[in-house]
């Protein structure tokens, strides 16, 4: 039986949800879902169409925002109760902060940042990358206790919700927990745009964009095809753009369908955080940028000539 | 104040990764191997705390194979770290069991007030094994943390999460941190640091003595692959216009993703 862990924005399912619950679906197992936060009720009831057969919702005021200590409490309750081989969450910020503890409480096994997931009569088949994309291996789960997956956004195909049945809704209750951890303050990033690790297309900039003021015409380009800005470390260490659209390895490892590389050179540890990207396009003056033995298509030249020109184009193209 | 600090080495960035012809995992040698990139941060964030506390210490704990972990401590303690212990290990333990083991370690050392570690580690990236180790412990953790402020027995902490967004918690003692990259910036070892670490002892102890057997580990990592060559790169030809409407030609028609 699979649980998963069905992790929302308050207004609807992420794209790592939908993602695991089309995994589920297709892995002929019995699935159940917990939903957590004041919207769970209202999102649960969506849950049935997709093959769920019983939901556990928690809508105490407590979850509204994460505080590992009570989300841990009321996911290892939900475990508990629901007995599942497997849990799929997403290997979000939140995912891996909290599945690793609740695999010690119940003395499961977690595997974060996985790639690779499908199940072959009835067991899940994972792999993940190892050593920042260098090499990639099979996770062979050695236990008969629960196993926590937790999966990369944009590496599963969305399916459809199927079915014309509704899921069970079962409440649980946050019992009371003596708290060490108290959530002070949470400041909203400015972006209203997708984050990086869940964006579908990237425009990511470096050095070569030459100052601050140019990022625009990066943003420019994002907007026209609903991308996310990223950059190189070299711009966040010049203090052009902050640390939160740093791609790379000591940055975020992305894996969207689309990355646009401008005036990036393409180090290794640039590489290691977008090399799981489906397709890539580099531009960039020099011909030798190691960027290009990694992309899909290449176009060699000044960025401040075709980044506006390709915002055009996309712009016919897209309208 | 006691503060833990729990270091893993790793690869170097710049290393070629090699497989074992039976691809049960990468050929060790002419691997290079550093310390945790966030680990050092870490490491850091615990000096700067002892030298603001007096009375404080900070010891460091690395766990892997003793030899070349031996290394990684070394270079913690001609940081500044006061003393060091390698948990000797096989190349490959799983997170549930090098959180334990770590955790025997740590109690056999006595308390801790802090226990700090890196956000992930870079090679399996499994982010993992901090909170594992806080549940062992039984102590609440925080992880990915850009800032931390102590005041009395509480830390308030700043961890970033999607969209720029922050999280500020206050967390009472005694807690394990995970130190994210804005934490600080981690010092290198000064001549006469390093003189000293050559003379310290590094103590050791095996998983036997935690009571931890390594047969016991709830996965491993098997069949392990290279990544597929990538097809050639192609380069689009023309002037700037006819290159950016192939392109977009290209994404759309060939690739299928817009
Ligand atoms: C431990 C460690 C961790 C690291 N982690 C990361 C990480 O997470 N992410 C990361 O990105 N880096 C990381 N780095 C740094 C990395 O090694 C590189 O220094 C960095 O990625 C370079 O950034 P860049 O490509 O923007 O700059 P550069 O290497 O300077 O490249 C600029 C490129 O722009 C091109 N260019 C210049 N002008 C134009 C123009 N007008 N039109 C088109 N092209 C132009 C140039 O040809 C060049 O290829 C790390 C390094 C270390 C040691």
């Amino acid at each position: 039986m699979i649980l998963i862990f069905a992790e929302h924005s308050g207004q609807e399912f992420k794209r790592g949800t939908l993602e695991l619950l089309t995994a589920a679906q297709q892995s002929g197992l019995e699935t159940k879902a917990v939903v957590l936060g004041a919207e769970a009720e209202s999102l649960a009831g969506q849950l049935g169409a997709w093959g769920v057969g019983e939901v556990y919702v928690c809508g105490d005021p407590l979850l509204k925002d994460y505080n590992p200590e009570l989300y841990f409490s009321i996911m290892a309750a939900a475990i508990s109760e629901a007995k599942p081989d497997y849990v799929l969450a997403a290997s979000s910020m939140l995912g891996r902060d909290l599945f690793p503890r609740v695999a010690q409480k119940i003395g499961g096994a977690v595997a974060s940042d996985c790639t690779e997931l499908s199940f072959s009569g009835g067991a899940a088949v994972v792999r993940k990358p190892l050593y920042a994309g260098r090499c990639s291996a099979r996770v062979e789960f050695q236990t008969a206790a629960t196993k926590i997956i937790l999966m990369r956004a944009n590496q599963l195909p969305i399916g459809q919700p199927i079915k014309n049945t509704t899921a069970n809704i079962r409440k649980l209750a946050l019992s009371p927990v003596d708290l060490k951890t108290r959530i002070k303050e949470i400041v909203k990033g400015a972006s209203e745009k997708l984050d990086l690790t869940e964006a579908n297309i990237i425009v990511s900039g470096g050095r070569g964009m030459k100052g601050p003021e140019h990022f625009k015409l990066l943003e420019d380009l994002a907007t026209v095809l609903g991308a996310t800005v990223g950059a190189s470390r070299a711009v966040v260490d010049a203090g052009w753009v902050p640390h939160s659209m740093q791609v790379g390895q000591t940055g975020k490892t992305v894996a969207p369908t689309l990355y646009i590389a401008c005036g990036i050179s393409g180090a290794i540890q640039h590489l290691a955080g977008m090399s799981g990207s489906k397709v890539i396009v580099a531009i960039n003056k020099d011909p030798d940028a190691p960027i290009f033995q990694k992309a899909t298509y290449g176009i060699v030249g000044d960025v401040f000539e075709i980044v506006p020109s390709l915002t055009e184009e996309f712009k016919k193209l897209l309208q | 104040m006691r503060i833990a600090v729990c270091i893993k080495q790793v690869p170097d960035t710049e290393t070629k990764i090699k497989l074992k012809p039976d691809q049960s995992g990468i050929e060790p040698t002419g691997v290079k191997w550093v310390i945790n990139p966030y680990d050092e941060h870490a490491i850091e964030e615990g000096i700067k705390i002892r030298d603001s506390n007096a009375g404080s210490s900070v010891l460091v704990f690395c766990l892997g194979p003793k030899g070349r972990c031996s290394e990684a401590l070394r270079t913690a303690l001609a940081m500044g770290a006061d003393e060091a212990v390698v948990i000797d290990a096989p190349e490959f333990l799983d997170t549930s069991l090098t959180g334990r083991a770590l955790a025997a370690a740590l109690k056999k050392e006595g308390a801790f007030d802090l226990v700090l570690t890196g956000r992930h580690a870079i090679d399996d990236n499994a982010a993992s094994v901090g909170q594992i180790l806080a549940g062992e412990l039984g102590i609440p953790h925080a992880t990915v943390i850009s800032k931390l402020t102590l005041n009395g027995g509480v830390a308030t902490v700043e961890r970033e999460i999607e969209g720029g967004t922050k999280e500020i918690f206050e967390i009472s003692l005694p807690a394990l941190l995970a130190a994210n990259k804005g934490l600080n910036t981690p010092r290198y070892a000064s001549l006469p640091g390093i003189m000293k670490a050559k003379k310290k002892t590094i103590k050791e102890v095996s998983l036997n003595d935690l009571g931890v057997d390594p047969a016991k580990g709830a996965f491993r990592y098997a069949e392990f692959r290279l990544p597929p060559e990538k097809p050639a790169v192609k380069i689009l030809a023309g002037d700037v216009k006819t290159q950016s409407h192939e392109l977009a030609r290209l994404l759309r028609e060939e690739a299928k993703v817009l």
